[in-house]
């Protein structure tokens, strides 16, 4: 029976997305699927498996690893590259401390998150990676609204918005000189709510620190920080017990928690739809300025 | 739920920033923090409101020169759809980003300013919004309170338009008199309009039927990537994987390779959970074939019923996008599909003034121009005409020393 209805909207973001890792397969000789333990990649990893098997993965799993990580994710991770067969390379911000070619923030707000550019661009020339797969999306600030799906980065990482190539329908121009390599955001025109609507329906596992749990936390800048030996304290910071949760999965020193009940993946979609915060206003490192993303975009971040 | 794209084709002055921030705004589609942003910021209109336009700024350089340069991607949704609002600059200089904005979108909605009426950007817009093949077309026609809502002015425009309209060949066109920054008709129906009887933007674009061509004879596949997983027990395994770009394939079909032209049938349509026994239009599949034959990225997959052309002496509509002016001596690199091929501009047969709709003869392929040209390419391109398939015959040029995207092509024909 050929019906005339459009896919359904999870369909369409599902097809679109394995359109576009298919792409990269045949576009790329050495692309690598950036993998955060955060939810966006966690769902490119289920998409990976939808357009590959049942054969391998072409490309491996790469973790840029502050150090100051939930351990939770870091469980998380290692129970899935076992479960995937498939390769995972490490790039550690330590590493990058330890050679000086990055130097560690000081004072109370002191975070490695920035530190990780360096790292990244590090594993990428180091594995001569020419295309990198991240879990972008656009809905998740304004800088963002305007990247191309495949978006090319110059040989020092950096983003040029203003030098962007025109992407029509959807023929995406992996071409690129030596020393460049391309972002492949396969994700890109999904929302916060259409990725925990496709973790529901795909029955995805997600780390813990997703849902809600009891945590020690401090408040900093009117943020709930989860209480680590990674977070610069000091004395007029207060511990205190907390029913939290964590809607994004970074660094332990820059990831704000959020007061939540929410046990279940429909507590938590229900949750977010009636949401007074947007996703990237749980994260201090983009409080910074109004174009905060921008300027780290350009420098080569994610 | 399903996804409707849509393009807003208008400049600031338009008020089309003002008209997207009101969808959002209205329709509750912003966030808590991004709305004490909103009501933060210093920008405010004349009567001391919020400038819902600052919803869709985006890059600095862009909020500098107070401007919408690049196409920046909006989100929203209702009970009944999700949309995807790709926001275009309408000035002429930034053609080539409407174009890129156009080329995904299934609505356009045309602003036109109640004050100034049809004018020239408007047939510029509408005339990309039919080379581009946009199949459903609002036009609003904004700022209405400045015009005290007045009926006449606004059947005038109307009619102007629907003059151009039958010039251009746009059919399907739909009409509402608009106030984005009052509000009027944007989500809500407006009280100040009793005489506009029909319904507020947000319902019609609720509303509008999006139609989707499945047809079995339509039914195109450029395959993308080859699974063989050469283990011992999937030794023989061979799956070609793509993306259904039209129409509908079912097990059991009769297919052809091309360009080859190698026949075979469906054995079997799979995906990861589940071997659906039909992939229609969108869908991401992995297809087996009955018989052993060589296929690999660069092919098509068609319903062996109805084929498309194949051809290395194409005929098509080309929009120029590089600062560098098109050279006819030059080898570029045509991609269509998943296929790249080496690729020459043989003949210019004319640029369109895109502001007067007339045809020019004499002058180079400049950035932002579009005209009818001849590509000849190094391998055969198995396309459809742009017009009836754009799925299947939309290609982009690739400037092989840069390699930037230089080129948009809407192919039309072989020629002999």
């Amino acid at each position: 029976m050929s019906t005339n209805n459009h896919l359904d909207y999870l369909d369409e973001l599902e097809a679109e997305a394995i359109y576009i890792l298919r792409e990269v397969a045949g576009q790329f000789e050495k692309p690598a699927l950036l993998f955060s333990g955060g939810k966006d990649s966690i769902t490119l990893v289920r998409l990976a498996e939808k357009a590959f098997r049942p054969g391998k993965f072409p490309f491996p799993l790469v973790h840029i690893d502050t150090g100051h990580n939930f351990i939770e994710t870091i469980d998380y991770r290692d129970r899935m590259i076992e479960r995937l067969g498939e390769k995972l390379i490490i790039g550690h911000v330590q590493d990058s401390i330890n050679e000086g070619k990055v130097v560690e923030q000081k004072g109370k707000n002191a975070s490695r998150n920035a530190l990780q550019t360096v790292t990244l661009l590090d594993t990428i020339a180091k594995h001569q990676f020419d295309a990198c797969i991240g879990g972008a999306r656009r809905d998740e600030e304004k800088a963002r609204a305007k990247e191309r799906i495949f978006s090319v980065r110059d040989e020092f990482g950096q983003w040029d918005p203003k030098r962007q190539r025109p992407e029509l329908w959807n023929l995406y121009n992996g071409k690129i000189h030596k020393g460049e390599n391309v972002r492949v955001f396969p994700i890109s025109n999904w929302t916060e709510l259409d990725v925990w609507n496709y973790i529901r329906r795909e029955k995805i596992e997600l780390p813990s620190i997703y849902f809600a749990h009891e945590r020690d936390c401090i408040t900093r800048n009117g943020q709930l920080m989860a209480a680590s030996p990674f977070l610069n304290m000091d004395e007029e910071d207060v511990v205190e017990r907390r029913n939290v949760r964590f809607r994004t999965v970074g660094d332990m020193t820059c990831t704000a928690a959020v007061e939540s009940y929410a046990y279940q993946i429909d507590d938590i979609i229900n949750e977010i739809s009636e949401s007074k915060i947007s996703e990237r206003g749980a994260r201090m490192d983009d409080k910074v300025s109004e174009a905060a993303m921008e300027d780290r975009k350009k420098g080569g971040y994610f | 739920m399903d996804i409707l794209k849509f393009i807003t084709a208008g400049s600031v002055d338009d008020g089309k920033s003002t008209l997207i921030g009101r969808l959002l705004y209205d329709s509750e589609a912003i966030l808590a923090d991004q709305l004490e942003a909103l009501h933060a910021s210093n920008r405010k209109n004349d009567d001391g409101t919020i400038d819902l336009a600052i919803l869709t700024d985006g890059l600095k350089a862009e909020r500098e020169q107070g401007i919408t340069i690049d196409v920046a991607y909006k989100y929203f949704n209702t009970d009944k759809r999700k949309f995807i609002i790709a926001d275009a600059p309408g000035h002429i200089q930034y053609t080539r980003n409407m174009v890129t904005g156009a080329s995904n979108a299934g609505l356009a909605i045309i602003l036109i300013d109640a004050r100034k009426g049809v004018i020239e950007q408007t047939i510029r817009h509408s005339f990309l919004v039919s080379l581009l093949g946009i199949p459903q077309v609002v036009v609003c026609i904004n700022k209405m309170d400045m015009l005290d809502y007045n009926e006449e002015a606004y059947n005038q425009i109307v009619n102007n338009y629907k003059a151009l309209a039958e010039k251009v060949e746009l059919n399907n066109v739909k009409f509402i008199p608009v106030s984005a920054l009052k509000g009027d008709n944007i989500v809500h129906s407006s009280i100040n309009m009793p005489w506009y009887k029909g319904e507020s933007l947000l319902d019609y674009l609720e509303n509008v039927d999006i139609k989707v061509d499945n047809s079995a004879a339509h039914a195109r596949l450029p395959v993308q990537w080859v699974i063989r997983p050469q283990t011992d027990e999937l030794h023989d395994y061979r799956g070609y994987a793509g993306r259904v770009a039209s129409g509908s394939f079912r097990v059991n079909d009769p297919v052809t390779v091309l360009p080859s032209g190698f026949t075979s049938s469906i054995a079997k349509i799979e995906q990861l959970d589940a071997d659906p026994v039909e992939a229609s239009t969108g869908m991401s599949v992995t297809i087996h074939l009955a018989d052993d034959i060589d296929i690999s990225r660069g092919d098509l997959l068609v319903n062996s019923a109805e084929q498309p052309q194949v051809a290395q002496l194409i005929e098509a509509d080309l929009c120029w996008m590089d600062t560098r002016p098109l050279d006819s001596t030059h080898t570029y690199l045509v991609q269509h599909n998943s296929k790249v091929t080496r690729c020459r501009i043989s003949e210019v047969l004319y640029k369109v003034n895109i502001n007067t709709l007339e045809k020019q003869y004499d002058e180079e392929f400049k950035l932002n121009d579009i005209g009818r040209i001849v590509i000849k390419t190094a391998d055969a391109l198995a396309f459809d005409p742009y017009q009836k398939n754009k799925a299947n015959g939309g290609a982009i040029i690739i400037d092989s020393r840069t390699n930037v995207t230089v080129g948009a092509l809407m192919l039309r024909s072989a020629v002999d």
